[in-house]
């Protein structure tokens, strides 16, 4: 089981963004769970790539027949972080326009039905 | 919003031409060693969001308008993809590295793990593009959500 | 509790055992099982390419199709940003 770690990480990552998205009343606070999420699951795309032993895959100053990790992991994770970032963005607009308009960040005073 | 005291804003000033170029560098050394466009892009506009909490947002909609930051983000997405077109003219197919192995501007294939500028391709010049894209873009989202939450707007 | 909360908490407890059961059983960790992709641009990176760096060659080379999709994507945002604040000129 300790080889599997860095999974077990990132599976405790994702359960405590998805429990901040399911509980918590506040906008801001359901905001930080969803970057939560999406730090777990960035996480998760890059621990997929590593050899034991192994280097950063730059060629600057290494030997060359030296063990090196993948590149392919670390490029689609820069993506997905640009993707997160944008979104990110985006919520953080809206709530500024919805408090303008209602006053208040609680969800029980937001909606129109009461539960 | 208002800005900081004086003390803050002569460090901010003295600092913010030492990050820039250092976002520069890494921009434009992204084919030698770790870094490139996204990640010196980053870097700048940083730099120019520590201007704005030093000095304050309506200063700064006195100098910059965001119709000026428009501009430069279309220069860098047309760039990004004017290359890759011109890849097409010159190699056959999108995204084609027409420019290495050649004697013109970034021709060069490097020898024995030594980093040398002169190398990569069409890979600096897209570094270049993307980077200017996204100092301008994350610059415009701060600067529009600092003027927006300080106006004395009236209800909607 | 009233019954909101009690659906939220079963799905988080499927959800949690499931994901805790699948990284128990996934290969143990540093030993990829593919990877002739992977080698193969180790291999020639520095031929085909002309870079020393790994992840700018993939990004911008080898898979820049992506990277245009990226920069859509943060055009599009800031794009959408913008119009968000914008107040009709009188």
């Amino acid at each position: 089981m300790i080889a599997n770690l860095p999974y077990l990480a990132v599976a405790g990552l994702i359960i405590i963004g998805l429990y901040t998205i399911l509980f918590k009343k506040n906008l801001i606070k359901i905001i930080i769970g969803i970057t939560i999420l999406e730090s777990g699951v960035n996480l998760f795309l890059i621990t997929l790539g590593y050899r034991m032993g192994s280097i950063a895959p730059i060629f600057t100053g290494n030997p060359s027949d030296a063990v090196m990790a993948y590149p392919v992991p670390q490029a689609l994770t820069l993506t997905s972080i640009v993707i997160g970032v944008a979104v990110l963005a985006l919520m953080l607009s809206l709530v500024i326009h919805l408090y303008r308009h209602h006053g208040s960040l609680h969800l029980s005073k937001l909606g129109g039905d009461d539960q | 919003m208002k800005g900081m005291s004086t003390i803050v804003k002569t460090i901010a000033n003295i600092s913010f031409p030492l990050i820039t170029i250092y976002g520069l560098y890494v921009i434009a050394h992204g084919h030698l060693t770790p870094g490139g466009g996204f990640q010196g892009g980053a870097i700048v506009a940083t730099g120019l969001v520590m201007l704005i909490v030093a000095h304050g947002s309506d200063w700064m909609e006195e100098h910059i308008k965001e119709h000026d930051l428009s501009i430069f983000e279309s220069l860098g997405a047309l760039g990004f993809i004017g290359l890759a077109f011109l890849g097409i003219l010159m190699g056959g197919v999108f995204f084609s590295n027409f420019l290495v192995d050649t004697t013109m501007l970034f021709g060069g294939i490097p020898v024995d793990g030594a980093a040398n500028i002169n190398t990569g391709g069409t890979l600096p010049l897209m570094n270049f593009a993307v980077g200017l894209k996204v100092i301008a873009g994350l610059f415009a989202i701060v600067l529009v959500m600092a003027l927006a939450t300080s106006k004395k707007e009236e209800h909607l | 509790m009233n019954q909101r909360n009690m659906l939220a908490a079963a799905f988080l407890t499927i959800v949690g055992v499931f994901l805790i059961f699948s990284m128990l059983l996934m290969h143990p960790f540093g030993e990829p099982t593919s990877q002739a992709m992977d080698q193969y641009i180790i291999d020639n990176t520095v031929e085909e390419t002309g870079a020393n760096n790994g992840v700018t060659s993939v990004v911008f080379d080898y898979r820049g199709f992506d990277t245009l999709g990226e920069a859509t994507v943060l055009f599009t945002a800031v794009a959408s940003v913008v119009m968000i604040f914008r107040r009709l000129k009188k």
